[in-house]
């Protein structure tokens, strides 16, 4: 009995091995010295050292990356989000003309390969005055992240009786104080996973972000690749930097961990 | 379902919404439409060109084998990720402390920037310094993956499958999570086989959610860019250049903005046929 319950986890915990082995790898990269990562082949450190980590939180050139992604990410988030609410409401309470076409063409640009709009947009917000700001990115990320932020919040609106919206309007609750009183925190699990979803794709997302940007509004990402291409190969700082870039995500997980396997049921994604 | 009122109001609801995502997708869409039918030498000089890039673009043999390659490609990871991601969520806890430490631990690839996944990658299968090139190389194998195609090849697939299986994994496990204990327990009164409880409970159960998930890994490997880019920059030779990879080379590297333009169309114009005909079939089979 105790064997088929081994047995039972293997998949999972081999499975999770596999997972964390490249980022323990990445994570061992970080505190060697670049002579050694070139030099001998180690499974930990040897000569421990903290000088990569040191060198990203000094120089401004890195620390920014992080703040201008941090920026534009947040913002993203927050735009998808607010925008999608009403949306997605409409969507799952009420029929109007054209309704199942529009959910469908927003979805459609979920479908739509970042390829195809980098030099459009590179163009575009040129020509808008925007290049080069953080703003700009949140928009261009709400592309793909207001669909999937609607599809996910209509998933769990639609969950939602409409007997609570028939009863506070009997209760003389106006719309709006009605939406952000009492249907706002009904869905508050879904709104979770529609900010985790939309954090998510803003964060990883590189090739736009790196098109609409050069210096003011430049991605931890995108700093990164240039750092690596010009300097030669300094794989220890490409290591810190990397291993840096884990921690919001993992952050953010650890918050929402209870909505995501829960929000996939409830939801319609 | 709930019935749902008609109520043309609601447009002013999803006013900013479609203005947002007009904003982003139709302007930029058309500045694509105007290059694929004409040709520029610069200085917003235009000369109408009609489908011409469009029959270079659907006839050139780099165009062809950039296809079959991203077919093979999200054809491999679709048959690995699925099954796998299945099977890891079978095999997951269903209650207690692990539930919270499984989940997050393989959520965590999947909030990794794109980019950094290449390099961590190529950090871990580097032929003299990685542990992945070391262990292959240790046991015999001739392995270099910014040399030897198939090597470049194999790394991108079990990258991609690295990165990816989590979201089939939390997908399927939602799904698995939203079944009530009573189904298991009238199985064992009949006494049902392992093998007969997934074939008809688990995975009927399951089938909504994994629709989502091969949508979602479809469109997204379809697409894919950075990790490959950074992981093999789309060697050696040509033998990871996918799809978007080779667009870029095209629009922004050679700077030939109409045969890019018509080949952004023509890509986007098959995602969207492939994920309809998908979906189309899937939903007649529910009904």
């Amino acid at each position: 009995m105790k064997i088929s319950i081994y047995f039972k986890w293997a998949p999972s915990t081999l499975y999770i091995i596999f997972l964390m082995l490249p980022i323990y790898w990445l994570i061992n990269m970080s505190f060697k010295t670049t002579n050694e990562i070139l030099g001998v082949f180690s499974l930990w450190p040897q000569q421990f050292t903290l000088d990569n980590y040191k060198t990203i939180f000094t120089d401004p050139t890195w620390y920014n990356g992080y703040i201008n992604s941090l920026t534009y990410v947040v913002t993203n988030t927050v735009i998808s989000v607010a925008v999608a609410l009403p949306a997605a409401y409409a969507f799952s309470r009420y029929r109007f003309l054209g309704d199942k076409h529009m959910f469908f063409w927003l979805l459609t640009n979920r479908m739509a390969p970042p390829a195809v709009f980098a030099l459009p947009f590179f163009q575009f917000y040129s020509a808008i005055g925007l290049f080069d700001t953080h703003i700009a990115v949140a928009l261009a990320h709400c592309l793909f992240n207001i669909p999937l932020a609607v599809w996910i919040l209509e998933g769990f609106m639609s969950g939602v009786p409409k007997e609570l919206d028939e009863t506070a309007f009997l209760d003389g609750y106006s719309f709006w104080r009605f939406f952000i009183r009492i249907f706002v925190p009904t869905i508050a699990a879904g709104i979770g996973v529609a900010m985790f979803f939309c954090f998510m794709y803003s964060w990883v997302e590189l090739l736009l972000a790196k098109t609409l940007t050069s210096v003011d509004a430049k991605p931890i990402a995108a700093t990164m690749t240039r750092t690596a291409s010009t300097s030669g190969y300094e794989l220890g700082l490409l290591a810190a930097a990397g291993t840096l870039t884990i921690i919001p995500g993992a952050f953010v997980i650890y918050f929402v961990r209870n909505y995501i396997a829960r929000g996939f049921a409830l939801g319609r994604v | 379902m709930i019935d749902k009122i008609v109520n043309q109001k609601a447009w002013f609801f999803i006013l900013p919404v479609t203005l947002l995502v007009a904003f982003n997708a139709i302007i930029p869409l058309m500045t694509v439409v105007n290059y694929s039918v004409q040709e520029t030498f610069g200085d917003n000089v235009f000369f109408w060109e009609g489908v011409t890039w469009y029959e270079q673009v659907l006839n050139s043999d780099r165009f062809h084998a950039a296809f079959l390659r991203q077919l093979s490609f999200t054809g491999m990871i679709l048959l690995i990720e699925i099954p796998l991601g299945i099977a890891v969520a079978l095999s997951m806890p269903r209650k207690g402390p692990w539930v919270s430490v499984c989940l997050v631990l393989m959520a965590l690839p999947l909030l990794i920037p794109w980019n950094v996944v290449g390099s961590m990658w190529n950090i871990f299968a580097l032929p003299d310094s990685g542990l992945l090139g070391r262990m292959i190389n240790g046991i015999g194998i001739d392995y270099n993956f910014t040399q030897q195609p198939v090597s470049a090849w194999l790394t991108t697939v079990v990258m991609d499958v690295w990165h990816w299986t989590s979201l089939v994994v939390l997908l399927a496990y939602a799904g698995l999570c939203s079944i009530p204990d009573a189904y298991y327990q009238a199985a064992k009164i009949d006494g049902a086989s392992g093998w007969a409880v997934f074939r008809y409970i688990q995975l009927p159960k399951m089938k909504r959610v994994l629709t989502i998930a091969i949508l979602l890994r479809f469109m997204d490997s379809f697409m894919i860019y950075t990790e490959p880019f950074v992981l093999t920059g789309g060697g050696p030779g040509n033998t990871t250049t996918f799809l978007s990879i080779d667009l870029v080379k095209i629009a922004l590297g050679q700077f030939d903005l109409g045969p890019a333009a018509a080949m952004s169309l023509i890509y986007f114009l098959i995602i969207l046929l492939i994920c309809w005909v998908f979906y189309t079939l899937m939903m007649r089979h529910e009904n």
